[in-house]
């Protein structure tokens, strides 16, 4: 029987597992332990701006665990997706943590990092032999979005894992990875089906997402063959059912069933989820689709300016019952305030005043259904955006001072209609970034558009 | 008069990456979920009703195994622009809590 064991430490590399449940799962001899260290979700600031998500200490007793238990076991080590991002400077700093681990605990082992930074000259090539289309929602791609960006990143399936196993990695960081080909790429290469390893790959990927009632982060099993996968959680105390394995296919896929990967699609639509015992899930019947079309996501951010931000809360029934068109005088006459502060060196252009009325719509903006209710206190987010970090400081400190003193009909005489929780009242935020990209490259070769570099530690 | 929320098992939203987001809509068991179905209190139509998005750009789906109906969009602001409030895309389910279920 070809089976592949494998240990997911937890579902992002930093929030944390039991060592109790990851001892039990390196007890059970895997042939890969993995994890995920990134994603878009937490914002292109983490791309564009080489943020790490969480803490390098926090991140070190996470990975300091899974380097000892690849140790003992000989399993291969994979972390995907380095740093949030999957940046080069973030497959870099995760370099460095392996090494002071490894001179710490006295190990050693082959480590390979996979880079996925894109050469902006190459992605103007591929735009120029029209190898870059765009994904749903779809937006025109222009030598101008690639060149504003700040850094480029593909998103690389098993091939370039595949490629780093067979140089003989045990360790392997990657940049950004798709979350399923860290823990897919090994069960296809010992033989188990591509279907089943997908699937399996893609439950994985979240650890205990997949239980019931999750109690916290922790690490999860697969064991995986030619026409099926088991999963269960390593707490003893946790519980996969047939449903809560099933609902996993939806968790921040647009799509539930279909899940594209780089040379093809998983599709779960067949999928029977089996109760094997009462904390265990056996899933069979998933297929995966090759496709001959072979398509790298690329992920790109470009920089937006410097914030400042601003909180006050609004009691006075006067001033919530004409709120949209005090804000809305407010920064018109503020212009004119700019103007003169300036003696005309900051324009129009060189600054924007964005204001989010929490209390009615700052959630869900155009898509609230309850625009129109008002409640009887609001909370008010000026965000100031401005070309240079001096002006985005200057214009925020004499906006505070100009919008508390703002008047309205009703009441004569100076007024102070803004009741901000904090002194100053502004608070720099930093460099912002954006999204710019939502396409995909397709590459002559799956390998062309990442890089691997040994190393012996 | 129930809510949905009342008889669901877990209403969430979610960024499915930062362009797209998506709805769950999560039963316990086979019956309530039917029923949920059968009474058509949560269908496409009324999505795009109480989100005030055109009918050709919701996904809407039905998943038996998981006992869950889903549903995409576009983001109405791509994650983090100017104007998006919520980076994750974590609160955007709540008036989906507040359907009326008939007794």
């Amino acid at each position: 029987m070809i089976e592949t064991r494998v240990l997911a430490a937890t579902g992002m590399l930093g929030s944390g597992f039991l060592e109790t449940s990851f001892q039990r799962g390196v007890s059970l001899k895997p042939h890969v332990i993995a994890c995920d260290s990134g994603s878009t979700d937490a914002g292109p600031a983490h791309l564009g701006g080489e943020i790490p998500y969480f803490n390098r200490e926090v991140i070190k007793r996470d990975f300091r665990l899974m380097l000892l238990g690849r140790n003992v076991t000989n399993a291969k080590l994979i972390i995907g997706s380095c740093g949030m991002a999957g940046g080069d400077w973030a497959v870099d700093w995760m370099r460095d943590i392996a090494m002071e681990i490894a001179r710490e605990e006295k190990i050693h082992f082959k480590l390979a990092l996979i880079k996925s930074e894109q050469d902006k000259n190459y992605l103007y090539k591929c735009l120029d032999e029209k190898r870059i289309t765009s994904l749903y929602p779809s937006f025109d791609i222009t030598k101008k979005h690639i060149e504003e960006c700040t850094h480029i990143v593909g998103v690389m399936g098993k091939e370039p894992i595949e490629q780093a196993l067979t140089m003989g990695a045990d360790v392997i960081l990657a940049g950004r990875t798709t979350d399923t080909s860290i823990y897919a790429t090994v069960p296809i290469m010992n033989g188990c089906g591509e279907g089943p390893s997908w699937h399996a790959a893609k439950i994985l990927e979240c650890g205990t997402a997949c239980t019931i009632q999750r109690k916290r982060p922790d690490s999860i099993f697969a064991y995986i063959r030619e026409d099926h996968f088991d999963i269960e959680p390593l707490d003893l105390d946790a519980r996969c059912t047939p449903q809560s394995v099933a609902s996993h296919t939806l968790y921040e896929n647009a799509d539930p069933y279909l899940i594209k990967e780089p040379d093809g699609t998983l599709n779960t639509l067949k999928s029977k989820y089996e109760e094997i015992d009462h904390r265990t899930v056996r899933v069979f019947g998933s297929t995966y689709e090759k496709s001959d079309d072979y398509t790298i996501k690329i992920e790109g951010a470009k920089f937006g300016g410097y914030q400042t931000v601003i909180i006050a809360g609004v009691r006075e029934p006067f001033i919530i019952r004409q709120v949209d068109s005090w804000l809305k005088n407010m920064t018109d006459k503020f212009k004119d305030r700019v103007k003169e502060m300036s003696s005309g060196t900051i324009l129009e252009n060189d600054y924007d005043i964005t204001i989010k009325v929490y209390g009615r719509d700052g959630v869900m903006g155009k898509l609230e259904p309850n625009k129109n209710v008002l409640n009887h206190e609001l909370c008010l987010l000026f965000i100031i955006t401005a070309k240079s970090e001096v002006n985005s400081k200057k214009i925020a400190k004499s906006f505070a001072h100009f919008a508390l003193h703002f008047p309205i009909p009703e009441w004569q005489g100076l007024i102070s209609g803004l009741a901000f929780p904090f002194s100053p009242s502004e608070i720099y935020k930093g460099e912002v970034y954006h999204f710019n990209l939502n396409h995909v490259v397709r590459p002559s070769t799956p390998l062309e558009m990442f890089r691997t570099e040994m190393m012996e530690i | 008069m129930a809510i949905l929320g009342d008889i669901a098992r877990l209403i969430r939203s979610k960024n499915a990456g930062p362009f797209m987001l998506t709805f769950d809509v999560m039963f316990s068991d086979d019956e309530t979920y039917r029923k949920v179905l059968r009474l058509k209190v949560l269908t496409k139509e009324v999505f795009c009703k109480i989100y005030n998005v055109p009918e050709k750009d919701v996904l809407f789906f039905e998943h038996d195994d998981a006992k869950a109906i889903k549903i995409s969009i576009p983001r109405p602001y791509v994650q983090c622009d100017k104007d998006d409030g919520d980076v994750y895309g974590g609160q955007q389910h709540a008036p989906l809590v507040e359907i009326k279920i008939p007794d």
